[in-house]
């Protein structure tokens, strides 16, 4: 498959951290009685690697601290990845920073907004700083905004005095607003309540069917992703522990009963890796 | 779309969002403009009183007028140098930076956009304590080369725009204390550019020091202009030299800024925090 078919292309990546382990005095870093330096390496993704077919909606799935936002903040070059590269219709996202930037999109968890402007104020602010005319931003901003359910009056009311909810409705705006070509959601609607959930889902959906953008998904919610994703990635303490189609994944485990869910599969491919751990610890 | 429509636009896009967040925090914009008038007011009542002070007779008038050049120069700097300064501390405290680092834009870009919002913001905000303060005192500017004093003004703002971009760096690099930690350099710079005072009565040692801020030229060049009337021909020295700093300082402060970017993104310091 070449470059064109392919959006995303992720290959060995690798990003760790280091972590302070509290205040010590320079003198005491390397004494015996401190034990080290007084910090540690955090491998937060481990030579993860994986393709992305234009026009498709990849899922990741993992549990909290697995990996799965500093992947989305690699590709959308945020971080440095320490090893590996990760290709964007085939774009280096390091060192092809700003064609990168032009295709991609992203929606975080926090709907992040200067809460005093209003909808309107900062997606102005978005659109601009990606070429958008003052026209065309409005005119988007409104059909976009009343697509996923948001009233007209309150497009121009502060951001503060919106709901979680909205806030949220208003952050996928901004990311589709400007026409990504690939879009990052990186649990777009963790703590939503299931009206909004439903919309911003019905939301994606439609993005996928009629816009031809791809989709890169990140959530816990085990539902939305069997719903959404064409195939999906398990991260588990950074490394991917499956990839497959949804239904391939529920192949994979026993059936206990029932019929295996999503829920299942991430139970059974995360839940056991803590176990051998925990027997490792004793 | 040529790229140079794009670059304006995205450079239109920060003094835009300014110009709106100053309209939303019109209070704090009132306090603040309070503020300043009356500090400016009690530093030139300091030129005011010091015949009383001193029981010496002096050129009170010449005196007021010093002290007032030294608190609209070091006003109009400080904002130039907050505003650039501040760009990284705002949008991490409102948790968008993420969001602007994404955008597809050189950081050259962004931070014209700031700083022309900071230069004007700068110029408005400086002219209306001048004019407040004028009803206070009898100012005598008849002697004064204005325009001589404004090039001296713009002529500053660049080097002030270059060691603000190098500030900046430190809400960047430090998230939770960063934004304070500029002021250190704020009061380096009041201390050794002859702002209240001429830089002969500071140490020896500390004399040369003096001479490598820019704002000690502003503040020189202002006062020749506005004091004694210095033509515009005199003041070239002054110009020629903040030029040549300004020139230096904003392609240093956009290297040092994008080191910092690179390093913060190595570390993860972008993540929201504080």
């Amino acid at each position: 498959m070449n470059q064109h078919t392919m959006a995303l292309q992720v290959t060995d990546i690798t990003k760790q951290f280091v972590k302070s382990e509290g205040f010590r005095w320079p003198w005491k870093r390397n004494g015996k009685k401190s034990g080290g330096n007084g910090r540690k390496t955090v491998v937060a993704v481990d030579r993860v690697s994986f393709e992305v077919h234009k026009g498709e909606v990849f899922g990741i799935l993992g549990p909290n601290g697995s990996g799965k936002s500093t992947l989305v903040r690699c590709i959308s070059t945020l971080l440095l990845p320490d090893a590996g590269t990760i290709l964007v219709f085939g774009h280096d996202v390091t060192k092809d920073e700003i064609a990168v930037k032009q295709m991609v999109n992203r929606v975080s968890v926090e709907a992040s907004f200067f809460k005093k402007l209003t909808p309107m104020e900062n997606l102005m602010y978005g659109a601009r700083l990606y070429g958008l005319t003052a026209k065309e931003t409005r005119e988007r901003t409104l059909e976009i905004l009343q697509r996923l359910g948001l009233k007209k009056e309150s497009i121009f009311q502060p951001m503060e005095e919106m709901s979680r909810g909205m806030q949220q409705k208003v952050a996928i705006a901004r990311a589709f607003l400007t026409q990504p070509i690939l879009l990052l959601l990186d649990e777009p609607t963790t703590g939503l309540d299931p009206r909004s959930k439903r919309e911003v889902q019905a939301f994606v959906e439609e993005l996928r069917d009629k816009h031809d953008a791809t989709i890169l998904l990140t959530t816990h919610d085990m539902q939305e992703a069997d719903g959404l994703c064409d195939r999906i990635a398990i991260l588990d303490d950074g490394k991917v522990v499956a990839l497959d189609t949804p239904a391939n994944l529920k192949a994979m485990v026993s059936q206990n009963g029932h019929e295996p869910t999503l829920e299942d599969v991430f139970m059974e491919l995360t839940g056991k890796q803590l176990v051998k751990e925990d027997e490792q610890v004793q | 779309m040529t790229q140079i429509v794009r670059e304006f636009r995205a450079s239109y896009a920060f003094v835009e969002r300014n110009f709106n967040l100053v309209k939303r925090y019109w209070g704090w914009e009132v306090v603040w403009m309070a503020y300043s008038i009356a500090n400016a007011l009690s530093i030139t009542y300091i030129g005011a009183g010091t015949e009383a002070i001193t029981g010496q007779v002096i050129d009170t008038g010449y005196m007021i007028l010093y002290l007032l050049v030294g608190t609209l120069v070091w006003h109009y700097l400080s904002v130039v140098f907050d505003n650039v300064s501040e760009m990284i501390a705002w949008e991490r405290w409102e948790g968008t930076i993420e969001y602007t680092f994404m955008a597809p834009i050189s950081r050259f870009t962004h931070m014209i956009g700031q700083t022309l919002f900071s230069l004007v913001y700068g110029l408005l905000h400086t002219t209306i304590i001048l004019t407040v303060v004028a009803f206070f005192f009898k100012l005598d500017l008849s002697e004064a080369n204005l325009l001589g004093g404004l090039m001296m003004l713009i002529a500053g703002s660049l080097s002030f725009i270059g060691l603000g971009i190098v500030a900046s760096v430190l809400p960047l690099l430090f998230p939770e204390r960063g934004a304070q930690m500029t002021h250190v350099i704020q009061a380096l710079l009041l201390l050794i550019s002859g702002v209240y005072f001429p830089i002969s009565v500071l140490p020896e040692w500390m004399q040369p020091i003096a001479r490598v801020s820019p704002a000690t030229y502003v503040l020189e060049g202002m006062r020749d202009a506005l004091l004694d009337g210095a033509s515009s021909g005199t003041l070239l020295g002054y110009l020629g030299r903040l030029v040549i700093i300004g020139l230096a300082a904003i392609p240093i402060g956009l290297l040092v800024f994008r080191q910092a970017e690179r390093y913060a993104k190595r570390t993860g310091k972008l993540k929201r925090c504080g």
